[in-house]
């Protein structure tokens, strides 16, 4: 038995080291979960987006690679009307859709898609809007696009008018956003003819730089380089997803070879990555942020001092050390520093729990007792709340503060969150969408998004910074907005409706032959520019 | 034996309605809201979570979604997964041969090793070989194997690096699946190395989800043989002066394999839950890990259908264990 | 025979099967080192605050993932090293038995109560009653345990209490049938019809008559239960359905200490070999337990 073993071992050890065919270039990309789909509209997920969006799809304007600016994607070129309310795209000519062994496209792209790409979400009539039954499209509901784009006009073939119902200056960010992917209307037809739609969510068409070629539910996707691809040709020949949830997992298949890449490796592996020879480390500060949301409704936390006496007792370094394992910075404002009008002159609270507890004294507060929540789930800025809450429970003991840990399943902590009256303060975090600062403060912290179905857990209406911030979404001009967004953070710190715990620090590891990956401040994986070393 | 056989299968109707009770009772009253995960930490307003619950059948009362459950069913149709909206049946199909494989070998596996240990063990009753082979026996029966799994990755995955840390085949290797098999597709491929890489990737689920059938099979063998072999008619083909070697094989082995045969059937049940731990540790693309996910991401339809299908699939092999007894012990039959 | 001198016999019989039971359970080696464990588990439960070197939920913050003494960085405070956030490892496994101990005697009475009682009653008045419950108990028994225990876990939120309220609910139709197996084997007997001659009331009949009489076969299923449960309650720990953190619950901490497999092999080593030790004990006690109690064997 145990030879058996050995010699067969040996032998699937030599084929895996001989695993990377040296014809055909393929790329290897170990991704945490399963896409929900291929069809980027209805979904959430990132993991989705990087299996669909990225590499299969364009959109009219794309992220440049690297940042939250925004550059040409399908569209060459635009003009936005004086009043900021009409956008006309000029699209790019001679753009070629993929083909499948069941479809063989016959003209190129134009209008008609980008017409259909649109309206397919947002108008219920549109043959394609419930093309599975039960299927909703979240993102673009949620980016507030049914209210916003009155109409879109076919101008020619290759040129587009959105008509937008107020100004509104993240829109391109928006569309630059998975959801708003172009898909082809001829396709759509092709399936509907052949009574096969649902194929449109198994095996997608698009304009990117792969080609989507096979899917083994949770375990492979495979791509194959879009030979026709309009930009910059991919220089792998092959791309492969390992879908690998687990993290150790993950990281023992990169240190054996079986994959180039990986997301989301364990805070507390990171060490090791960087001390091993045949791997390194790209790192960044994610695009999100972590806080502790106190009911600012209830007493005694509606009082400003309170909040800051907590804040002062807390010592988020070291939460960062024992939850984060280092991986992680502490947080003074609620936008990351990676973000643009991110506040650089704003003090922190000092951890301080002599002077905590004299403000909980002037305060007039004694023998406090509280409830943390903390979420049941790990989340890429948050990697264990429970530790974090429980760190939180010490600290709040020193300067005599009670607290008990709470947990619900994910769903209910979600909603029980928002219930209005909610005991307790909640550990809660966010994750930006398309790198606007308005993406952040609007959803968390404005009078509106207070109201039920709202993501403000600190129930904070400041009258004051919601003006600001609707000041800032209706203008186009970035300097002014810049000025604007940082004199809210001012106000925020000042009110501390929240502890701003930490931006959590993405790492991605890959092997150490591999060149050209560029991190996304956005949290996407995009493979178009990555390449092998021989 | 058609009459035995229709006799058993009618026996498991009420249990199965039974079944689509609980799998849709238990599901519809899970604390969480799918819409409400959809959304996530964004939040969603009332009006558009009416929406989308309406749409998705959840404000109706729940007995009017109970009879249009087994409607359903009886038309074949499980449902939809609310997070990749396709059909649960689809989803179960191809998730199912990775479970079915993996469960087959180790069954196979336990078997192989488990049933000779515990003769030998008998026939040497008190040896050396009966207290080793029994204790690791029981040591194994006691094994979180949850924890055996990780154990094993790291000495064989990380520290020797002999077995490929998870999936099912090399990626170098793609293939259409046929037979959903990876063993036999692999072969029926025809590429080089494809079943070599296969069966590595097999090998330590495989042998971690063996672990406790193993054991029960050895011991429950070795009890089993010990019986026959005290009743009288073995005694009688002793004293007759047969060997010993075909005392035990052709009377005791054949007698003691009634009991065995049906401590293998009943092993699936374990293997299912056993296939759940282990799936999730070697993240093996099978019906025990897509369950654990879909309870998490309250995937209603999933949760009730997964459940449903799991125990008619245990069912059918308990049905098929009993009319494996009947054939061989007729006495059963026409009790 | 006079009303006392049934009680004298009784009482020496007793006496009697106590001694033989002793004399067959102390003749398995095995079964009297796993009583020797369980009762060293038992007695490091009992006095843990004594024994533990330090609290189970204090974090050291300057001694995170302290490798075990002999190992090079480690520190002689903390004999087993310590996890993540600081605390020592050895003290939180001492805790931890408490948890075992108690999740194993909390799913074993409710399940041998709630089963007893269940099959004590189909078994006794048959007929419908007999059919409904044994028909609830096959639905119960049709699905994995561990998968309808995760289930009911889903359903009433994850916490040790309801881990351990599902897991009983999952073992209760073994004793069931059990009891029932039992009841309808004893109802046929003679001692039971002239008990009922006798002008013995149903309830008397159940609990003073037929139960004593079928003990020996609940007694080892319940050894058996109290293992399993120990297990399941660590896998469902491991799937983070079962006890929350920070409570040392074995399973538990091999979850949260899952992440370090390759970095720090004692978080995730020390918890799993406590869960096999104690579960192995208690199986070799069970092995004893049955062949001291099951006549059957006793013979050959």
């Amino acid at each position: 038995m145990k030879l058996l073993t050995r010699s067969l071992l040996a032998a699937s050890a030599l084929l895996m080291a001989g695993a990377m065919p040296a014809m055909a270039k393929t790329f290897v990309y170990c991704s945490e979960a399963s896409p929900e789909g291929f069809d980027p509209a209805p979904y959430t997920a990132g993991g989705t987006f990087d299996a669909s969006a990225h590499p299969v799809f364009n959109r009219l304007v794309e992220f440049k690679k690297g940042t939250t600016e925004i550059e040409p994607g399908l569209a060459e070129k635009w003009d936005v009307s004086a009043d900021g309310t009409e956008y006309t795209f000029h699209l790019r000519k001679g753009v070629k859709w993929q083909s499948n062994e069941k479809f063989t496209p016959t003209r190129e792209f134009n209008a008609d898609d980008v017409i259909f790409s649109y309206d397919r979400q947002g108008n219920d009539k549109n043959p394609w809007h419930q093309y599975i039954s039960g299927i909703t499209y979240e993102y673009y509901s949620s980016m507030e696009m049914p209210s916003l784009i009155k109409e879109i006009v076919k101008i020619d073939d290759h040129t587009v008018k959105f008509v937008l119902s107020r100004p509104e200056s993240p829109f391109l960010a928006n569309i630059a956003m998975p959801f708003a992917s172009i898909v082809s209307k001829e396709y759509a037809d092709a399936l509907d003819k052949a009574g096969t739609k649902e194929d449109f969510n198994n095996m997608p068409i698009g304009t990117g730089p792969f080609k989507f070629v096979a899917y083994q539910k949770d375990a492979v996707i495979r791509y194959q380089k879009n030979a026709d691809y309009w930009g910059e040709a991919p220089k792998i020949d092959d791309l492969i997803f390992a879908i690998t949830p687990d993290a150790a997992v993950r990281l023992q298949k990169l240190k054996a070879g079986e994959c180039h890449l990986m997301p989301y490796p364990a805070p507390a592996d990171i060490a090791a990555i960087k001390a091993d020879t045949t791997l390194k480390l790209d790192e960044q500060a994610g695009l999100n942020v972590s806080y502790l949301a106190y009911n600012t409704t209830v007493k005694p936390f509606d009082d400003p001092k309170v909040r800051k006496a907590l804040n002062m007792a807390m010592n988020k370094q070291a939460i960062i050390d024992a939850v984060f394992q280092g991986a992680g910075q502490v947080a003074k404002n609620p936008i990351p520093p990676t973000m643009w009008s991110y506040n650089k002159d704003i003090k922190d609270d000092p951890y301080d729990p002599e002077a905590s507890k004299k403000l909980l004294a002037e305060a007039g507060v004694k023998d406090l007792s509280m409830k943390i929540w903390a979420m049941p789930v790990q989340r890429p800025y948050m990697p264990n709340a429970r530790r974090t809450a429980e760190l939180m429970q010490a600290d709040f003991a020193k300067v005599g503060v009670k607290a008990e840990i709470v947990s619900y399943e994910w769903g209910e902590y979600l909603k029980k969150s928002m219930e209005p009256g909610r005991d307790g303060a909640v550990i809660l975090g966010w994750t930006g969408d398309n790198g606007d600062p308005d993406n952040f403060l609007s959803v968390l912290l404005s009078c509106a998004s207070a109201q039920p179905g709202g993501a403000n857990r600190a129930f904070w209406c400041n009258k004051e910074f919601s003006d600001l911030l609707a000041k800032a979404k209706a203008t186009a001009d970035p300097a002014e907005r810049t000025k604007l967004y940082e004199q809210a953070q001012v106000i925020f710190k000042d009110q501390a409706p929240w502890a701003t715990l930490d931006h959590s620090t993405q790492y991605v590891p890959m092997r150490k032959d591999v060149t050209g990956f560029k991190m996304s401040p956005l949290g996407d994986f995009t493979f178009d520019t990555v390449d092998i070393a021989e | 034996m058609i009459r035995f056989f229709l006799g058993k299968l009618l026996y498991l109707v009420p249990t199965f309605i039974g079944i689509t009770m609980v799998a849709f009772g238990f599901v519809r009253v899970l604390p969480g809201d799918p819409v409400l995960l959809m959304a996530g930490e964004r939040g969603i307003s009332p009006e558009r979570h009416a929406e989308l619950s309406a749409q998705l059948g959840f404000d109706k009362p729940i007995w009017s979604q109970y009879l249009d459950f087994l409607g359903r069913l009886m038309h074949g149709d499980f449902g939809l997964s609310l997070v990749t909206k396709k059909p649960v049946i689809t989803e179960f199909l191809t998730l199912f041969p990775a479970t079915a494989e993996l469960g087959l070998v180790a069954i196979t596996i336990a078997a192989l090793i488990g049933v000779p240990v515990g003769v030998i063990a008998a026939v040497k009753r008190g040896s050396w070989f009966d207290q080793v082979s029994m204790t690791t026996a029981l040591i194994g029966f006691s094994m979180p194997i949850f924890w055996w799994g990780l154990l094993l990755i790291i000495l064989f995955s990380s520290i020797l690096q002999w077995t490929p840390v998870s999936g099912r085949i090399s990626l170098m290797f793609f293939f259409k699946p046929v037979t959903g098999f990876m063993l036999i597709d692999s072969l029926l491929s025809g590429q080089k190395g494809a079943f070599t890489s296969a069966l590595s990737h097999l090998i330590l689920p495989a042998l971690v989800l063996a672990t406790i059938p193993l054991a029960v099979i050895a011991r429950q063998t070795r009890s089993a043989m010990l019986e026959v072999m005290g009743e009288d008619y073995v005694r009688t083909a002793r004293a007759k002066g047969m060997s010993s070697t075909r005392v035990i094989g052709v009377h005791a082995l054949r007698n003691a394999m009634i009991p065995v045969i049906t401590t293998i059937g009943l092993q699936v049940g374990t293997l299912m839950a056993g296939a759940i731990l282990t799936e999730t540790i070697f993240s093996w693309p099978g019906i025990g890990k897509w369950m654990i996910d879909s309870i998490s991401r309250r995937d209603y339809p999933v949760v009730q259908s997964g459940l449903l299908l799991i125990a008619a699939m245990v069912m059918l092999v308990n049905l098929l264990v009993d009319l494996t007894y009947g054939l061989i012990n007729p006495r059963i039959r026409h009790q | 025979m006079s009303e006392t001198a049934v009680k004298l016999s009784d009482a020496a019989i007793r006496r009697r099967m106590l001694a033989d039971f002793w004399f067959y359970f102390s003749q398995n080696r095995g079964a009297v080192l796993g009583l020797f464990v369980f009762l060293f588990i038992v007695f490091i439960a009992v006095f843990a605050p004594l024994i533990a070197p330090h609290s189970p939920i204090e974090q050291y913050r300057d001694a995170l993932l302290v490798p075990p003494v002999w190992q090079e960085g480690g520190k002689a405070g903390f004999l087993l090293g310590t996890d993540p956030v600081g605390r020592d490892i050895l003290s939180r496994l001492i805790y931890g038995a408490q948890y075992s101990l108690f999740i194993g005697i909390v799913v074993v009475s409710i399940s041998l109560v709630g089963g007893v009682l269940v099959g004590l009653l189909a078994g006794f008045f048959g007929g419908w009653v007999d059919s409904v419950i044994m028909r609830v108990m096959d639905v119960i028994l049709a699905v994995p345990s561990l998968l309808l225990a995760l289930v009911l876990v889903a359903i009433l939120g994850p916490g040790l209490t309801n881990a351990m309220i599902s897991i009983a609910i999952v073992y209760q139709p073994h004793f069931a049938r059990l009891a029932r197996a039992a009841v309808m084997g004893e109802l046929r007997r003679d001692y039971v019809s002239a008990a009922r001659v006798a002008g013995a009331g149903d309830l008397r009949l159940m609990f003073r008559t037929i139960l004593p009489n079928c003990l020996a076969p609940l007694i080892v299923q319940a050894t058996l239960s109290f293992s399993s449960a120990v297990l399941d309650s660590a896998a469902l720990g491991f799937l983070n359905m079962g006890a929350q953190p920070p409570t040392p619950e074995w399973g538990t901490m091999l979850a949260e200490a899952r992440e370090f497999i390759l970095r720090a092999w004692w978080v995730v080593t020390f918890p799993g070999l406590a869960i096999l030790i104690s579960v192995l004990a208690i199986n070799l006690m069970g092995d004893g337990l049955r062949d001291a109690l099951d006549p059957k064997l006793k013979r050959s």
